[in-house]
């Protein structure tokens, strides 16, 4: 797909794409699928996220990095409303999805949740057969034949890589798989959904490096498709992975770039000392 | 002695006190199931199962006890368990945070440790009064009320024991709460939550004190809930507190049978939940 083509499409697109009052490089001809304006975030008292301003460009891997409870979490758990499911814990300011607000009280949750996808940490397959992990979700919201199911889950697993290990034993338990595996099938049921945005917390942190070199692998194949965002405590991994990083520091975006520039030249002092292993 | 010789002595001492009351508490386990076996295994015979209780002196069975306590325990497991699944499902899914779940798991409590015979008076005022007889209604009710407690406290400890992870997996695909819960939390638990109803029934097929009040006893064939009905503590209570030797016996082959009903259902709790933990 062109991206010139697309950038006219957006009607959320501002003119010159700045974050935290730059511009950003090579980011005037992309799209923002996802655009985080001055979010709040609170768990009862407690500011978790303060004025946080950050675009997911279209079909671009988005990396966020800090150290533990910087609030990236946080942040990825709001663009689906995951947090709604707990009470005390609340959001304020605008996330729009192609520029319509998705914190606003309106918003259908299960059908936005179709729309931006999550994977966890934690592998975390349903007691279900493998088949069955991935159907499930397929048919909350598509009444699809037998057969075309099947067709949808074999992609949804040839696209997550791991169709060649399981093709055999669709019908076993999904929680006889491997740690790697049963996070490629997460990915796979995520996938299988058809969603536009791709959340992915700490995907990799329970998984040996084999397991972890081949969901980079995926990642790099799905921003064809999809726009991703993950967050991970491995530097090396946002570097390999994203086009753009944002480094996050006690609840506050502290900066923003592409991800070259920001593992070269930094602005921030704070960014410079964490890539840098100084500190987190 | 020295420091470490004498932590080996209270070592060897506080060990041979736990073996010992180990025995002791087993000891008794043994010989209850052993008088049970000893007692009520000559007397096991097919007209235990077929012949009615027999008025003293004459030979009979148990068939009427036997089906009245099947029908009761089926009924109260019938009316008990959905009403204890939906409370404990409330509490664990949706109540989580509630005022409401910390009152009823508090009131349950008490419940679930009520002794049964207060449960006996209190469906004895609400139904059998009223009613004016005693009936099977009745001593299934007052089981029922036994059950719910066991089951609601076994659904919402499974239901938590479900990862939130799971929930949240599931939720971020789109999923409705109502398939959250239906689909994969009570996957999750299942086996657990099974348990919980067997234990259940393991609980109220030895109750004696709620069904004297309701269902009272019936030395014919009957079953008919909506009159007095024959169970088997009740017949037990009764036959083994009579002078005649041969309601004795059958007092003690009633025993042997409900012990015997309720350690299999046990080991099969067991069993079940062996096979969700080597998951």
């Amino acid at each position: 797909m062109n991206s010139m083509a697309s950038v006219s499409s957006s009607p959320a697109q501002p003119p010159v794409p700045t974050v935290m009052g730059r511009s950003v490089e090579g980011a005037a001809k992309l799209t923002e699928k996802v655009s985080v304006r001055n979010l709040n975030f609170y768990y009862a008292d407690n500011k978790a996220l303060k004025a946080v301003n950050v675009p997911l460009y279209d079909r671009k891997v988005t990396a966020f990095i800090g150290p533990s409870g910087c609030g990236k979490s946080t942040l990825l758990r709001i663009l689906n409303r995951i947090y709604d499911l707990y009470p005390n814990q609340r959001a304020e300011g605008e996330v729009l999805l192609d520029g319509h607000n998705i914190l606003s009280p309106g918003q259908d949750l299960n059908l936005l949740r179709a729309r931006i996808g999550m994977v966890f940490q934690k592998p975390t397959p349903f007691p279900m057969s493998i088949f069955e992990n991935i159907a499930f979700g397929v048919r909350l919201f598509e009444n699809l034949p037998r057969a075309e199911i099947e067709t949808r889950v074999e992609s949804a697993l040839r696209r997550a890589a791991i169709w060649d290990e399981v093709k055999d034993k669709l019908q076993a338990n999904g929680l006889s798989l491997s740690g790697g595996q049963q996070q490629r099938l997460c990915i796979a049921r995520t996938v299988a959904v058809k969603p536009e945005v791709i959340l992915l917390d700490e995907p990799c942190s329970a998984l040996d490096p084999i397991s972890t070199a081949k969901i980079e692998e995926l990642i790099d194949e799905l921003k064809d498709d999809y726009t991703i965002a993950i967050v991970t405590h491995n530097m090396q991994q946002a570097a390999r992975v994203s086009d753009y990083t944002a480094f996050m520091y006690l609840g506050e975006l502290v900066e923003y770039d592409n991800t070259s520039k920001m593992f070269t030249t930094p602005t921030d002092r704070r960014t410079q000392d964490y890539i840098t292993g100084r500190f987190g | 002695m020295n420091l470490y010789a004498r932590r080996r002595f209270r070592n060897h001492v506080i060990l041979t006190l736990s073996v010992g009351a180990t025995v002791v508490g087993l000891g008794w386990l043994v010989l209850i199931l052993g008088a049970l076996l000893y007692q009520g295994l000559s007397g096991l015979s097919l007209a235990v199962f077929t012949e009615m209780t027999p008025p003293p002196g004459a030979d009979g069975g148990l068939l009427n006890p036997i089906i009245g306590s099947l029908m009761m325990t089926i009924l109260a497991v019938a009316i008990g368990t959905p009403i204890g699944i939906l409370a404990g499902t409330y509490m664990a899914e949706y109540g989580k945070y509630a005022k409401l779940t910390m009152v009823v798991r508090f009131i349950n409590d008490i419940l679930l440790s009520a002794p049964s015979i207060v449960v006996g008076l209190f469906i004895y005022e609400i139904l059998v009064a009223p009613m004016g007889h005693f009936s099977g209604w009745a001593g299934a009710v007052a089981l029922a009320v036994i059950v719910v407690p066991v089951v609601v406290r076994t659904t919402e400890d499974m239901l938590s024991l479900v990862p939130r992870e799971l929930r949240e997996a599931a939720t971020a695909l789109g999923m409705p709460r109502a398939h959250v819960i239906g689909y994969v939390s009570y996957r999750a638990a299942r086996a657990g939550m099974i348990t919980g109803v067997l234990l259940a029934i393991a609980r109220i097929s030895g109750e004696t004190a709620p069904l004297l009040f309701t269902s009272l006893n019936n030395q014919f064939f009957s079953a008919d809930l909506n009159a007095p009905i024959s169970s088997l503590p009740v017949v037990i209570f009764q036959f083994a507190l009579s002078p005649y030797a041969d309601w004795q016996k059958l007092a003690w082959i009633g025993a042997l049978i409900i012990t015997f009903a309720v350690l299999a259902l046990s080991i099969t709790a067991r069993a079940l939940s062996a096979t969700r933990t080597s998951k």
